[in-house]
């Protein structure tokens, strides 16, 4: 069996609020991705990729912003991990 | 250079930076100085008085006047009214040189750089640099350009740590005509595209930085025209439940731009005391 991971920000830490980014990465070697390959999201939410099949390895932890640091942003905070283990000779 | 006669930006294009991150100017270099400026990035000479002799001399940190005063193309490039405006515009006068780059990215390049900032996290918290990226020639979709993400710029990343991400909402790859410049703010995050075409793609990229305080140094007659606060407020559609939070930064920044401390939209910075007095 083969892992794939499958990426998702969302609008809000809630998993049926919107994707905002996603990544694919294939350990089936089948699909090669990269930045900017892609306009619209595999799923409009986590919720809808669960529906698909993918079990969520990682949901993201909400932190209280720290003193004086309430306005600064940085990376997306809201990713969530899924994965699908795969077959790569398509058995089972 | 006399600065005084310069057409500058109106404060709807620098309201427009400071919330999307980026300008675009369309055809801004004439067709004849773009092919010759694509002739000199390829005999690889400096900014330094022509400097064949000594490439790798450091002009960091010199005044952009004194670079290229020589050079037949690119110098002319940076000195077009237009040019020289928006830079005086966003940086105000006295723009200091940090670096250039002429990326070349090769005929039938499959492979796309990933999402990054450029640099080291840059600890200021409101001055920014720019970095002009000058197309010469013809960059249709199936040759990249450069993809970047509007409103992305006030985000603090340091280089690949967004690296993870393929795609986000609302990102925009460059497509445009011979002689277009985008102007990027320091901190938006943008990654190369491949060049699918038989062709060589270059974008010619200058850093600048400003040499003192960056305020009101735009065409600001139009300061209150409502499309100013419209622009501010313009929510990306990556930022989910985060788009007030970079709104309340588009204020601090602009704020600082305009001199105005009690700049507000929507009293969002007003009902913290944002200028009230200190410890209140």
């Amino acid at each position: 069996m083969r892992q794939q991971l499958l990426f998702l920000c969302l609008a809000t830490p809630n998993p049926t609020s919107a994707v905002v980014s996603w990544s694919f990465f294939d350990g089936t070697g089948g699909t090669t991705t990269m930045a900017g390959d892609g306009d619209q999201p595999p799923y409009d939410s986590v919720l809808a990729a669960m529906k698909d099949g993918w079990r969520v390895l990682q949901v993201p932890v909400v932190r209280a912003a720290a003193p004086g640091r309430e306005h600064e942003t940085g990376p997306l905070p809201y990713e969530f991990v899924l994965e699908k283990l795969v077959d790569p000779a398509g058995r089972g | 250079m006399d600065t005084s006669s310069l057409p500058l930006l109106s404060s709807k294009q620098m309201a427009a930076f400071v919330a999307h991150g980026f300008l675009r100017f369309d055809e801004i270099v004439p067709p004849d100085m773009a092919a010759a400026a694509l002739d000199e990035l390829a005999s690889g000479a400096g900014p330094a008085a022509w400097r064949a002799d000594d490439p790798h001399a450091s002009d960091a940190g010199r005044p952009l006047g004194t670079l290229w005063t020589r050079s037949p193309a690119i110098g002319p490039v940076l000195r077009l009214p237009r040019v020289a405006g928006l830079i005086h515009s966003l940086l105000g006068p006295g723009a200091l040189y940090d670096h250039h780059y002429a990326h070349v990215i090769g005929p039938r390049q499959p492979w796309s750089q990933p999402w990054h900032a450029d640099a080291v996290l840059d600890p200021r918290p409101l001055a920014f640099d720019i970095q002009l990226m000058f197309f010469f020639h013809d960059t249709p979709r199936e040759m990249g350009g450069t993809m970047i993400l509007p409103g992305s710029h006030l985000r603090r990343a340091n280089e690949l740590e967004i690296s993870r991400v393929q795609n986000f909402r609302g990102q925009l790859p460059t497509v445009c005509p011979a002689g277009t410049l985008i102007v990027i703010h320091h901190g938006i995050w943008h990654c190369g595209q491949p060049n699918r075409t038989d062709r060589a793609r270059t974008m010619f990229k200058v850093r600048l930085g400003p040499s003192g305080k960056q305020l009101r140094s735009w065409d600001v007659t139009d300061l209150d025209d409502p499309d100013v606060i419209r622009t501010l407020r313009h929510e990306h559609p990556f930022t989910g439940s985060q788009a007030r939070l970079e709104i309340v930064n588009r204020i601090k920044l602009w704020r600082c731009l305009t001199g105005d401390p009690t700049f507000d939209i929507d009293y969002w910075l007003g009902r913290m005391g944002e200028h009230a007095p200190a410890g209140r």
